[in-house]
């Protein structure tokens, strides 16, 4: 048993240990720079008590960067969801060309998000980018996309689309094509329409890869702040800034170290719960419908 | 109840959204061989027909007059990677094989809260770590250095390769280990031996999906090294400047991202062989 038990943690320990060593630091920093004045003019770890806090409670940019990325994820990751579930049923079974849809369909999330960005960034440009160029050949007016902050949040949404639809597309296929046959036939025999298949067996035979599947884009997503500052850098104003890209302008270009500390992990602990709320949500809503 | 048009909206769907999604590389392709008049001229799509292609976007990154070396960048990038990914799937299979084999148990916390505890990490954002990274790395002489962005990356990655491992293993039934022991291997060379070779699907899964999140990190990289190892994407990213030459960007950006579209074309092989419909259960 002894024997069993230190093998046990030769396996575990290394990995666990690691993870933990490299996390453990930057946590405990991070809360105890929360509670001190560290900032650029004195970069020193005193004790201010809880007045980082009180000072977030009134800084409105914070706020607002919170509900907006609560409202981007959760917009990109539901449109993400759509479309690479479509796509994936589109591609899914016979239909001509099908590997190359595949690969092309797979290849945004292969690319660099930042590289990408940049990229979107020349295709938004309002004189020089094919969009406004495109529109005007339609008769449409030109969109001032990144100076303007609808515009702008468009912009972001598709960027974000278009690098992690595929994602949802990679996992949901790989559920489809690992689908048992028998139910599918069952449906044939009772004349099931296509419609009806879908949302009597297709659907709910992949809702626990879908539920994992929008449960890590949402962790992903949560993050979102590289492509913010590669595409409008949180412009116009501070129209497209997440808590990610402030808390970079405030704890990494102000050095509001102190500050920035505070913010960072009452950012933590707000996408952790709602996380884990929107994950037990969405857990419970797809077995009661397994049960009924 | 088919209708017969259901064909033409079914290729006319995968065709928009095909163009949607080719249409960022095509023109980072068409952009890369514009020069400076073809870029200011307003935008425009087909080489000889519209503008005058030149190589100047491709000279300016291989070390060209006023461009950028992506030589070097590519290099860093690609030790990070591999050096990363590597010690993610080493101590991440060895981990998820605990996990999936053996019963832990300490106070409260079971297996489940230590799987937890890996994936949950991916839930920090970069931008939190790396003040005290900054801080850490610096204390350890690794500010600026490729080990350090080594050790930072790890800990993306090892979380990615726990979570698709520890899934992976729990599908491989357990008589093999046991057949091993009880030819005598201890518990490690069953491992080595009986269970790894029958783990190449899953391992190349994590891999894969390691080899992509670390090769576009970009965060840690910008914050953490500065001159002496740049990373690809930092290298791309530092060309986004207030007058970007667009030429040079996209060429730079489509050296960058080259491996990984052919990684995409070997991902649709595992795709179709059934090999990643174990990493999603």
């Amino acid at each position: 048993m002894d024997g069993l038990r230190r093998h046990k943690s030769m396996f575990l320990l290394p990995g666990l240990l690691t993870l933990f060593l490299i996390i453990i630091f930057p946590l405990l920093f991070t809360i105890r720079v929360s509670f001190s004045g560290w900032n650029v003019s004195s970069p020193r770890m005193d004790f201010i008590g809880g007045a980082n806090y009180t000072a977030m409670l009134d800084d409105s940019r914070f706020w607002a960067s919170i509900t907006r990325l609560i409202l981007l994820a959760g917009g990109t990751v539901l449109i993400q969801y759509v479309i690479g579930f479509g796509m994936a049923l589109l591609v899914w079974r016979e239909v001509r060309g099908r590997r190359l849809w595949r690969v092309l369909f797979l290849v945004p999330m292969m690319t660099t998000p930042v590289v990408m960005a940049a990229i979107w960034q020349t295709i938004f440009h309002e004189s020089l980018g094919p969009v406004n160029d495109l529109l005007g050949m339609l008769g449409l007016t030109e969109i001032p996309w990144l100076t303007e902050s609808g515009p702008a949040l468009f912009a972001l949404m598709t960027v974000e689309v278009w690098q992690w639809t595929p994602f949802m597309f990679l996992l949901l296929l790989a559920g489809l094509l690992s689908l048992p046959k028998e139910p599918f036939m069952a449906a044939a025999i009772d004349g099931a329409g296509t419609w009806r298949t879908f949302w009597k067996v297709t659907f709910p035979l992949m809702a626990p890869v879908s539920v994992a599947a929008v449960i890590i884009r949402l962790i992903e997503a949560s993050k979102l702040s590289d492509s913010v500052y590669v595409l409008t850098s949180g412009g116009p104003g501070s129209a497209t800034e997440t808590p990610g890209y402030y808390l970079y302008i405030q704890g990494l270009r102000d050095q509001q170290t102190g500050y920035s500390g505070a913010m960072s992990l009452t950012y933590l602990v707000l996408m952790i719960v709602t996380l884990t709320v929107v994950a037990a949500l969405l857990t419970r809503a797809f077995k009661l419908k397994g049960d009924s | 109840m088919r209708s017969r048009l259901y064909p033409v909206f079914k290729y006319t769907v995968i065709a928009l959204w095909a163009c949607f999604v080719a249409g960022p590389f095509f023109w980072a392709m068409t952009t890369s061989f514009k020069n400076a008049n073809a870029v200011q001229g307003g935008p425009t799509y087909l080489p000889w027909a519209q503008y005058e292609p030149t190589l100047t976007g491709w000279r300016n990154i291989f070390g060209g007059a006023g461009g950028v070396d992506v030589i070097d960048p590519f290099v860093n990038s690609a030790i990070v990677t591999l050096a990363a990914s590597a010690i993610s799937l080493a101590l991440g299979s060895l981990a998820a094989y605990a996990l999936s084999r053996y019963r832990f148990r300490l106070g409260f916390i079971k297996n489940s809260d230590i799987v937890f505890f890996f994936v949950s990490q991916r839930i920090m954002p970069p931008v939190v770590l790396v003040i005290p990274f900054f801080y850490l790395l610096q204390w350890g002489g690794l500010l600026d250095t490729i080990p350090g962005l080594v050790i930072v990356t790890v800990a993306l990655l090892l979380p990615i390769a726990v979570w698709v491992m520890v899934d992976f293993f729990n599908g491989i039934p357990r008589e093999i280990d046991e057949m091993a022991m009880l030819d005598g291997c201890p518990p490690f060379q069953a491992f080595v031996r009986a269970i790894l070779p029958n783990s190449l699907p899953g391992l190349t899964v994590a891999a894969m999906f390691c080899a992509v999140f670390g090769w576009n990190d970009f965060f840690f990289a910008f914050r953490l090294t500065f001159t002496e190892v740049q990373t690809l994407p930092q290298a791309v990213v530092a060309l986004n400047s207030s007058i970007p030459p667009w030429w040079t960007l996209s060429a730079a950006a489509l050296f960058g991202v080259a491996p990984l579209i052919l990684l995409a074309l070997w991902v649709e092989r595992l795709l179709s062989k059934g090999n990643l419909s174990g990493a999603v259960r």
